[in-house]
């Protein structure tokens, strides 16, 4: 499995093979608060590159949840639709959101590394 | 213009609360548990919440500002009891609301309790509306703090000796460690529970004391949960100018002895309503499934025709659910009538229910 990508939106990504999985990470659930709905994109269903692809919902207010890459989607985490929860638990672990077929595999190099990601979530937090 | 604080400030700042600005106030809007143990807790055990920034108005005066006041509020004052607080609003001619409040007789007068947002414009038109005749203080000088929650009468009882002997909507001047307290048994989470007025030197120190007997501060996103989940309305969401008490399903506040006569603000408009009914009116809504419908939300009948918005809608922690309030043309009122919320384009299926969602006995009879 790949390293651990990061995008602007508080995405988190991997890669094994040409499927990556995408979550949101533990920054941006502290700053959501307690979710309380989650809304993922259809199987099979194509999305963008920082495109829509999904909701989360906290008691304040909803968020989209954007894909960081472009692909097809192949599989959801229907564990935090059922109880979203799970997503302030273990946000960047068990609670993953979807999995998408990459296209063009160079989305990722535009990425940020852990310490890039948490460099910039210090400062966009401040 | 500068943002104000309470006297809690420090206090908040020190128990890591997350702050947003509230009718002009930096006001905690959660702590950090969050808002959803926060409001558990509440529900289990005792909550206390700052509300400094509401309006405690007091009106000096005897009979004769009774008299006055009973041509603008719709309430039987004269047959109100000293001590006693009744639930009420501040309406234009056509009944349109500029605040709703709580009205307390107290010996030297009235004490009215306004929301931050609203307490300046309620001042200046309650003294066009009664002259100088009667002495006015927004005191600024008073906290108000709530703790609500069942275990909330033993937390506070050994601080202020007595208020165990209060009912459900009264209240008393106090004194604690040589200070002038009024404490009224009531509240905003449907929960039992007290607001107490205090002076603003000694309000951190008497919180302190509230969480060192096992309360624990909650801010407004959990306020707002337990509010929603009790069915009361939020000023500026459920209730505003161009809303009515009748067609907020608020007609219980308004007494029904002074609906044969009339003679307050918006009496004309209220007592039509009353007899004809309002053509829209609010209910609660619950969404099936998990889906949270959100203020502005539009509401729609099976055949496309919008009849309606969302007010406030939230999950409400205790009733573990997506939970709402708005208005529906009056044929969609019926509990248990289908509706459609449209979210994000789509329309999701909506039960308009009976308020309540969380539903709690207050205490009546102490004594």
């Amino acid at each position: 499995m790949s390293e651990v990508k990061f995008s602007k939106e508080h995405e988190w990504i991997t890669l094994e093979g040409d499927v990556a999985t995408i979550g949101i990470t533990k920054h941006a659930t502290e700053m959501l608060g307690d979710i309380v709905f989650a809304e993922l994109p259809e199987k099979g269903s194509i999305v963008e590159k920082d495109g829509t692809a999904g909701v989360v919902e906290s008691t304040k207010a909803a968020s989209d949840v954007y894909t960081p890459v472009s692909g097809e989607v192949v599989d959801t985490n229907q564990a935090i639709v059922d109880d979203p929860s799970k997503i302030n638990e273990d946000p960047e672990g068990s609670a993953w959101f979807f999995k998408l077929k990459m296209k063009d595999q160079s989305e990722m190099d535009s990425l940020m590394n852990k310490e890039e990601y948490d460099k910039f979530a210090k400062e966009s937090a401040s | 213009m500068e943002i104000k604080k309470t006297s809690l400030n420090k206090l908040h700042q020190s128990n890591n609360a997350k702050f947003v600005e509230f009718a002009g106030y930096e006001m905690p809007i959660q702590y950090s548990k969050g808002i959803i143990e926060e409001h558990k807790f509440t529900r289990s055990n005792s909550g206390i919440f700052d509300v400094s920034h509401m309006g405690q108005l007091f009106i000096y005066g005897d009979e004769s500002l009774t008299e006055e006041l009973e041509k603008i509020f719709p309430l039987d004052l004269k047959n109100l009891k000293q001590n006693c607080s009744k639930y009420s609003f501040l309406m234009n001619e056509d009944a349109g609301i500029y605040d709703d409040l709580i009205i307390t007789k107290i010996e030297e007068g009235y004490l009215i309790i306004l929301n931050a947002a609203c307490k300046d414009k309620d001042f200046e038109i309650l003294s066009n509306l009664l002259g100088s005749k009667f002495k006015m203080n927004l005191d600024n000088n008073r906290s108000l703090i709530a703790i609500q929650g069942p275990k909330s009468v033993e937390i506070l009882n050994p601080i202020i000796n007595g208020v165990d002997q209060l009912n459900f909507m009264t209240g008393n001047w106090f004194d604690s460690n040589n200070q002038k307290l009024f404490v009224t048994r009531s509240g905003y989470t449907g929960e039992d529970g007290f607001e107490i007025s205090i002076s603003n030197d000694k309000a951190e120190k008497f919180v302190e004391n509230l969480i060192e007997r096992g309360a624990q501060l909650i801010g407004l996103g959990a306020r707002d949960t337990l509010r929603l989940e009790a069915g009361l309305c939020l000023y500026g969401h459920e209730l505003d100018i161009n809303k009515t008490p009748v067609e907020a399903n608020l007609r219980w506040a308004i007494s029904k002895s002074r609906l044969s006569n009339g003679g307050f603000i918006g009496s004309k408009k209220i007592m039509n309503q009353m007899q004809d009914g309002a053509s829209q009116i609010r209910v609660g809504i619950k969404p099936e499934g998990r889906l949270i419908a959100r203020e502005k939300t539009k509401i729609f009948d099976d055949t496309d025709t919008q009849i309606g918005e969302i007010t406030s809608g939230t999950f409400g922690p205790s009733v573990n659910g997506p939970i709402a309030m708005g208005y529906v043309n009056k044929k969609f009122s019926k509990v248990d009538t289908k509706i459609l919320l449209e979210v994000r384009g789509k329309k999701h299926p909506a039960n308009v229910c009976a308020l309540p969602f969380y539903k709690k006995n207050y205490v009546k009879g102490v004594n």
